[in-house]
């Protein structure tokens, strides 16, 4: 596996907060990691890191192929319709045809056909992430950097944009880092679950979840991960002794 | 800058309150507190005003005004709002010309009046550099202002997607101030508008601010009372036209939110 991503023995510093330690993740290419931690503790600038927006202090970034970030809310521009909005993400394809073809193709699998031509403002917020995905996921991408996307939004919400994330990833896979507080969103979305301690940063422990997508959120082995990650973040007590 | 639905009867208020104004008018005219000669009656205006028509001065006068405020506010667009983006960019040129600009801003633009005069003469150009003093400040200051509120998450996004610097400047800068800056040529449009009328009073030989200070100094109040209800109806036309730039389906955003 080439195309992946990787962090080896990275340190970060900003000034005198020691951010991230010795840290070392490797991911596979087409892999799924989610990476979750208390709050604070550095999962976005793993991303920006990445992105390449932060340098590291020490120790290597390997990141290879194209990346796109999406963010937790208002990443859209606004200035932009739907379609435009979409449309950055052709950029690159130059016969007219072929990307009006992909934009059209896009609209539907996001299931916003109709609203090509309206404002990101006239959406509702699912919707508004929805064409975030729709646009870091047209034309030819390797690498997803997923920044707290579905945070903004209701539960249901959330658990109807989990599913679309699914779905799309098996029309289009990519290698995914998803950052998220929300520990279920991990467990039922990603391949492998990284949890981070405090800061400094390190990867506390990580979780293989070897299940197809899509996944129920009351699948019980997504429960069981959720159970596993809360404990490994101290926020529920190992109860395997009493259950077994 | 919602938009709110109003019955037609509502609509109707402001003709109503015009109506009403104008029969006070009409009233404290006829009861005579001043001589006709220091309180002209509504209808000694309406003669006036044809009189002012039918002479051909009027429309000139208009022109004129219309051609210096557009030309100095034009100007002052021109080069305010790419210095306003420079400033936004450049810490250290914002840090060093800032109060410079602040001092600008918060000096009246009547102050210049003199050397206006001793500079450029009478005519328009006087008039065109009391403008452009009166746009360029607040111009510079309101684009800085709306450059450095743009969300960093815009610049992060083109950079995702391969944007160059033109591409960056012409399609996330330049939409992204957009609405702070519409609304700023509102305001601006409304001092330059202000600033004419004076202008053209002292450095002036045509134009509605001369025409103001000609009828008064020919004791014509009727005269003067026309060229202040042209002034005040024109200030109203050219913000509704600029108001016009606010329905543009790519700006609609910065006003709804």
């Amino acid at each position: 596996m080439t195309r992946g991503l990787s962090l080896e023995n990275v340190s970060l510093s900003f000034g005198a907060v020691e951010v991230l330690r010795d840290l070392s993740l490797e991911i596979g290419a087409g892999e799924f990691v989610a990476v979750v931690g208390p709050s604070g503790c550095g999962k976005t600038t793993l991303l920006n890191l990445f992105s390449g927006f932060v340098k590291p202090t020490a120790g290597r970034v390997r990141c290879e192929g194209q990346m796109r970030m999406v963010y937790q809310h208002d990443g859209l521009f606004p200035w932009r319709t739907v379609a435009e909005n979409i449309s950055m993400g052709l950029r690159n394809i130059t016969d007219d045809a072929e990307r009006a073809r992909q934009l059209k193709e896009m609209l539907a699998l996001i299931g916003l056909a109709g609203f090509g031509e309206h404002y990101p403002h006239q959406l509702s917020g699912g919707m508004r992430q929805r064409v975030e995905l729709a646009r870091a996921l047209a034309g030819e991408t390797d690498v997803l950097l997923l920044d707290e996307p579905f945070s903004a939004l209701d539960y249901l919400t959330r658990l109807r944009l989990r599913r679309e994330l699914s779905r799309l990833l098996r029309e289009r896979p990519r290698t995914v880092v998803l950052v998220t507080h929300d520990t279920e969103e991990a467990a039922q979305l990603a391949d492998r679950v990284v949890v981070l301690s405090d800061r400094p940063a390190r990867i506390r422990r990580e979780l293989t979840l070897d299940l197809e997508r899509p996944r129920d959120a009351t699948n019980s082995q997504v429960v069981e991960a959720v159970h596993r990650i809360l404990t490994e973040l101290g926020l529920e007590h190992d109860t395997e002794n009493v259950l077994v | 800058m919602r938009e709110e639905t109003l019955s037609p009867q509502t609509r109707l208020l402001p003709l109503l309150v015009l109506l009403a104004a104008l029969g006070l008018w009409a009233a404290l005219s006829l009861l005579r507190f001043f001589p006709e000669s220091l309180f002209p009656s509504p209808l000694s205006v309406a003669r006036g005003f044809l009189e002012e028509v039918r002479s051909g001065r009027l429309f000139n006068d208009v022109i004129a005004s219309l051609f210096r405020v557009t030309t100095g506010f034009l100007l002052a667009v021109a080069l305010g709002t790419p210095l306003g983006l420079w400033l936004g960019h450049q810490a250290r040129a914002r840090a060093a010309l800032l109060p410079a600009i602040n001092f600008f801003r918060n000096l009246s633009p009547l102050a210049w009046i003199p050397f206006a005069i001793l500079w450029f003469g009478i005519g328009d150009v006087p008039a065109i550099f009391l403008i452009f003093m009166a746009a360029f400040f607040p111009i510079v200051l309101a684009t800085m202002a709306a450059y450095s509120s743009i969300p960093s998450v815009y610049f992060r996004v083109a950079e995702n997607y391969g944007y160059g610097s033109r591409a960056l400047l012409l399609e996330v800068t330049l939409p992204a101030i957009m609405p702070q800056v519409i609304t700023s040529l509102r305001v601006t449009a409304g001092l330059a508008w202000l600033v004419v009328v004076a202008a053209e009073m002292i450095a002036g030989r045509d134009g509605l601010g001369f025409a103001i200070w000609d009828a008064r100094n020919g004791l014509r109040m009727d005269l003067l009372v026309v060229g202040m209800i042209v002034i005040g109806i024109i200030g109203v036309v050219i913000d509704r036209l600029l108001v016009q730039l606010t329905r543009i389906p790519s700006v609609r955003w910065g006003y709804e939110r």
